[in-house]
């Protein structure tokens, strides 16, 4: 690999690291040729951690996660390092992966919907779980112990809902299941793509907190996958924005939120809407992501960049220092973005990051109506 | 669920009775049996002859009331008259019925097993070259007229015999017709022995159809998100494709196996007139051949009722095995 | 595939890359069409189906033999001068599996026509009104998807003799209740959508609704049925040509040449080999051009994860 391959994003002490991802490249060979998926991506993950993935649909996020899981089709060429705990999971037989995932490593998936098996009762498939990881449970404490999670999660009767089948729970309380199934063996890292996405808007916040929960329960460090900026400023300590297939900027929620130091973010950021000003116009990114096949040199986000020079069309940015420490952006600009809204690069009127922050926490800590079974 | 399967039996009745009238209607229309009763007789029958074989087999009543008398009929174990003297339709049609449905249910196990095994197989080994083998045979199959096929197997029976100088492979009739007084023993190995070229011809269809069915429905399932997340949650491969994928992937072939016997009745047809089986697909050739409208209709009426019930049994079959469907 | 504009906003110079990512916008059908055109066994099979329908329709006229008539070389393997042979009574089998795969197609390809017309306004005729005229149209449909295909066509066939449309017609009655189920639903899907909400918001009347919007779009499903049929016609027509209750001397098909060659596999295998290939190559091509015509319309991936 470039210089991209040992990027990323760097807990404070890494020895305390329990997921590190570096220099993971994922490929697909398709009929029209290589799409490169994942190129480059690294970040590591501190005990009981958090950290957001945000970025457009077919940035890269979800293949990252599936990657870490070792769930990509065979097909895929996978490439760098994923360690857990300090074992390396690329390369590793399916029969060991299996026993960390679940147990090490849980996720949740986007769709409530179609994430449960339709054929079995949602305790069989909590206590499947449960027994997987712990063979001596008897099947009447797998039960028992699945009661318990659908309660901790926020399941009114559970010992009822236990014996329901997927289809006679609503999208919300199936998110709940699979939380519970998430959090059933204490893993020591939950990775949650897309987990609110798929639902309605009045059930999204309640599925956070339960997701909030599930960490309080089982102190196991987030990866939260998602395309809200809301959410991540809520949930999330840390941040790593993704475009094509690459970490373009990252660092703390502050520093992202408050200090953006790349125009994609900025862009993301202009493009939130605001309650709290009158007269708000948003401020778009034109343009759509870039193929993933044939991406030709130079930055993948200078053709919808406001702040494109020569340079951009040659060059692809390292991910480098900007700001504090912990604060890495790709853009060869960063310096110039330095107090700068997005409002003055795209177009008119931008995001006040402030109030946009304020914003977020309101709509994660508000209390919704209840979601109906 | 007893209600479910009640309400579904009651449903299917008014069906039944629809449909025999259905067919009646186009069986009667479908040939004159008088008419072929005065010009087919040597010497040519009088007047009064034919008109007395047209009252015997009801050709001078309205059609309704022929539907009428020949279903309140049937109820009662009566058939109707056939156009043979002494020719006992209901008598007919059951000892021709032991005959065929052996073949077609040997047939229909036969293909069902080998077509989940190279179905799921194929699947799981997408892409792979086993996968292209049994898809390119999958599809020969589907194009394969049971007909040739049949007279070709025929054919290769007869020549394993002549080779091997067994009498193993039967290719004509459904028994050896000297073996009656033999033992239980012989008999049974004579009659699989009968058995073996007929129901390889008639499972290859369905075999053919129901392997692609099932690759496709698998790997539908293996696609989906909850097999996914049976991974996530560290199930090993193999109970992942038998508890999850396999058990939701083999779901709907229950209705497809139940809505294609249709298909193997007609095939069953054909295979029984090349492997010359005294079965009720020559029944049905001689019925149709000698305009023979109550011995058709006996065979039309059976064959429905195996398609209703095999589609009632599948139907419930379904509900039991998809909690999704409700019994109310 | 959304095209990048140029957002024209005043006070900043927005700089129009040269390395666009866009792609080349296309239309469904250019789309459709190049699935089609990159599913290899597909293009194979129409080519030589292609080949089959040409050499069977104007072969006959280029041949110098008849299929009806003697030849004075009886039972011959195939030669120079028979291609294919002749059978016991003289007739030369070139000509006649000539005739006999114009016969047979002609046959299958009515049957699809008929079938896939009455099925697919049928279908859309239900789906359209739904409520009591869908409920009885479905239970007409209902009840010829139970009558058992062959039979029934034996028995009919019996009376309208060895004509080929009326084989043709025959089949397609029986067959056309398959057809309007699947129209049936597409149309159920579709007239929920927004193109028709419009169209009746513009005064279009039902039948325009019906033959304008409706069926054109559910035209994937439509064509990939009529393909299948294709197979089940000539399959189907075979069968009952072989019992004797398809296509009458002195017309033939593959079916009927299959039959009279039955007691020759051994001693003069080329009557038997040769129309069976016939009716296999047409049957093998029609269905991967079938399931290429399907991957083309409806392209899910289907990935298996490990």
């Amino acid at each position: 690999m470039t210089t991209t391959s040992s990027e990323g994003v760097r807990a404070g002490a890494a020895n305390d690291a329990v997921l590190e991802v570096d220099g993971l490249g994922v490929e697909f060979p398709t009929e029209d040729g290589i799409v490169r998926a994942v190129r480059g991506v690294g970040y590591s993950l501190g005990r009981g951690e958090s950290l957001g993935i945000v970025g457009e649909s077919g940035a890269g996020k979800s293949v990252t996660a599936m990657a870490v899981m070792g769930l990509l089709p065979a097909t895929a060429k996978v490439r760098g390092s994923v360690r857990f705990e300090g074992t390396e999971l690329l390369g590793l037989p399916d029969g060991r992966l299996s026993d960390i995932r679940g147990k090490g490593i849980a996720m949740i998936f986007q769709d409530p919907m179609t994430s449960l098996n339709p054929v079995y009762t949602v305790g069989f498939q909590i206590a499947e779980t449960l027994q997987r990881h712990h063979p001596d449970l008897k099947a009447r404490d797998a039960r028992t112990r699945a009661v318990e999670l659908l309660g901790t999660v926020g399941i009114p009767s559970p010992e009822r809902r236990v014996d329901n089948y997927p289809h006679e729970l609503s999208g919300g309380m199936r998110q709940r299941v699979v939380i519970a199934i998430a959090m059933a063996n204490d893993p020591d890292v939950i990775i949650a793509d897309e987990p609110t996405t798929a639902l309605d808007v009045t059930v999204q916040a309640q599925i956070l907190d339960a997701l909030e929960t599930a960490r309080a329960e089982t102190g196991a460090a987030l990866v939260l996958i998602t395309h809200d900026l809301g959410v991540v400023a809520g949930h999330t300590d840390r941040v790593a924005v993704m475009y094509a297939g690459r970490i373009v900027e990252t660092g703390s929620v502050e520093d992202i939120f408050y200090t953006p130091r790349m125009p994609y973010t900025l862009g993301l950021l202009g493009s939130l809407p605001r309650l709290d000003r009158e007269e708000e116009r948003l401020t778009p990114i034109t343009g759509s992501p870039p193929s993933l096949l044939n991406l030709p040199p130079g930055c993948p986000f200078s053709p919808r960049c406001p702040m494109r020079r020569d340079v951009c069309d040659s060059d692809e940015p390292p991910l480098r220092p900007a700001g504090r420490d912990s604060h890495l952006s790709a853009c060869h600009f960063a310096e110039e973005l330095v107090d700068t809204g997005a409002e003055q690069v795209f177009d008119t009127a931008g995001a006040d990051s402030e109030a946009l922050a304020r914003f977020a926490d309101a709509t994660s800590t508000g209390q919704p109506e209840e979601d109906s079974l | 669920m007893l209600a479910y399967t009640v309400r579904r039996l009651l449903v299917s009745i008014p069906v039944l009775i629809a449909s025999t009238f259905v067919v009646f209607l186009v069986v009667v229309n479908a040939g004159d049996p008088v008419a072929n009763f005065a010009v087919s007789r040597q010497p040519a029958p009088s007047k009064a002859a034919v008109a007395a074989f047209a009252r015997h087999i009801h050709a001078d009543q309205p059609v309704a009331e022929r539907y009428w008398n020949w279903i309140t009929g049937v109820l009662h174990g009566d058939f109707g008259p056939s156009v043979q003297p002494n020719l006992d339709i209901g008598h007919d049609l059951f000892t021709r019925f032991r005959v065929t449905v052996t073949l077609v249910a040997a047939a229909m196990i036969i293909a069902l097993l080998l077509a989940v095994l190279f179905g799921v197989f194929s699947a799981i080994r997408q892409y792979s070259v086993a996968d292209y083998v049994i898809t390119f045979f999958g599809f020969l199959f589907l194009a394969m007229p049971v007909f040739w096929f049949a007279v070709l197997l025929k054919q290769a029976g007869i020549w394993y015999n002549q080779q091997t100088g067994s009498q193993f492979l039967g290719t004509i009739g459904e028994k050896s017709p000297y073996l009656e007084v033999d033992t239980t023993w012989n008999q049974f190995t004579d009659h699989v022995g009968h058995l073996v070229l007929p129901t390889i011809t008639l499972a290859l269809v369905s075999f053919a159809s129901w392997t692609r069915y099932t690759r496709a429905s698998m790997l539908e399932v293996l696609g989906s998100d909850y097999v996914r997340l049976a991974r996530a949650k560290g199930l090993r491969r193999g109970r992942v494709m038998t508890r999850h994928a396999l058990r939701t992937a083999l779901i709907p072939l229950t209705t497809v196996v139940a809505l294609d016997i249709g298909i193997i009745l007609g095939g069953a047809v054909v295979t029984e007139t090349i492997f010359q089986w005294h079965g009720m697909g020559e029944m049905l050739v001689q019925a149709v051949t000698t305009i023979d409208v109550y011995r058709t209709m006996a065979w039309l009426l059976l064959s429905a009722v195996i398609v209703i019930g095999l589609n009632l049994i599948a139907d419930l079959l379904y509900a039991v095995l998809d909690p999704r469907i409700r019994y109310d | 595939m959304t095209d990048i504009q140029a957002p024209g906003s005043p006070g900043t110079e927005v700089p129009r890359s040269e390395n666009e990512f866009t792609v080349k916008q296309r239309s469904q059908t250019q789309l459709i069409l190049r699935r089609f055109l990159r599913h290899r066994a597909a293009m194979i099979s129409l080519a030589v189906f292609l080949l089959i329908l040409l050499w069977a329709f104007i072969g006959p006229h280029l041949w110098h033999y008849s299929y009806q008539k003697y030849t004075p070389d009886n039972s011959q393997a195939p030669s120079a001068k028979h291609p294919f042979g002749t059978n016991s009574s003289g007739y030369d089998s070139y000509a006649q599996v000539m005739r006999g795969t114009q016969t047979s197609l002609k046959i299958a390809i009515l049957t699809a026509l008929g079938s896939t017309l009455l099925g697919a306004v049928w279908g859309a005729i239900a789906g359209f009104y739904r409520g009591i005229v869908d409920a009885v149209m479905m239970r007409i449909t209902d009840l010829v998807l139970t009558l058992p295909l062959f039979a029934i066509a034996l028995v009919i066939s019996s009376r309208t003799g060895g004509d080929w449309y009326w084989i043709a017609i025959v089949i397609a009655g029986l067959t056309w209740a398959y057809v309007s189920r699947v129209v049936r639903s597409t149309v159920l899907s579709l007239r929920e959508k927004e193109f028709v909400e419009a169209a009746r918001a513009l005064g279009a009347s039902d039948v325009r609704i019906i033959f304008r919007h409706l069926l054109p779009n559910s035209l994937g499903p439509i064509i990939v049925n009529a393909t299948v049929l294709v197979a089940t016609g000539i399959l189907t027509e075979t069968a009952l040509s072989f019992l004797g209750f398809g296509v009458q001397p002195p017309d033939t098909s593959l079916g009927l040449l299959v039959s009279q060659a039955q007691t020759a596999v051994t001693t003069r295998p080329w009557l038997f080999y040769i129309p069976g290939a016939f009716i296999i190559a047409i049957a093998l091509t029609i269905n991967f051009i079938g399931d290429g015509l399907r991957d083309a319309f409806d392209p899910r991936q289907q990935r298996v994860r490990q």
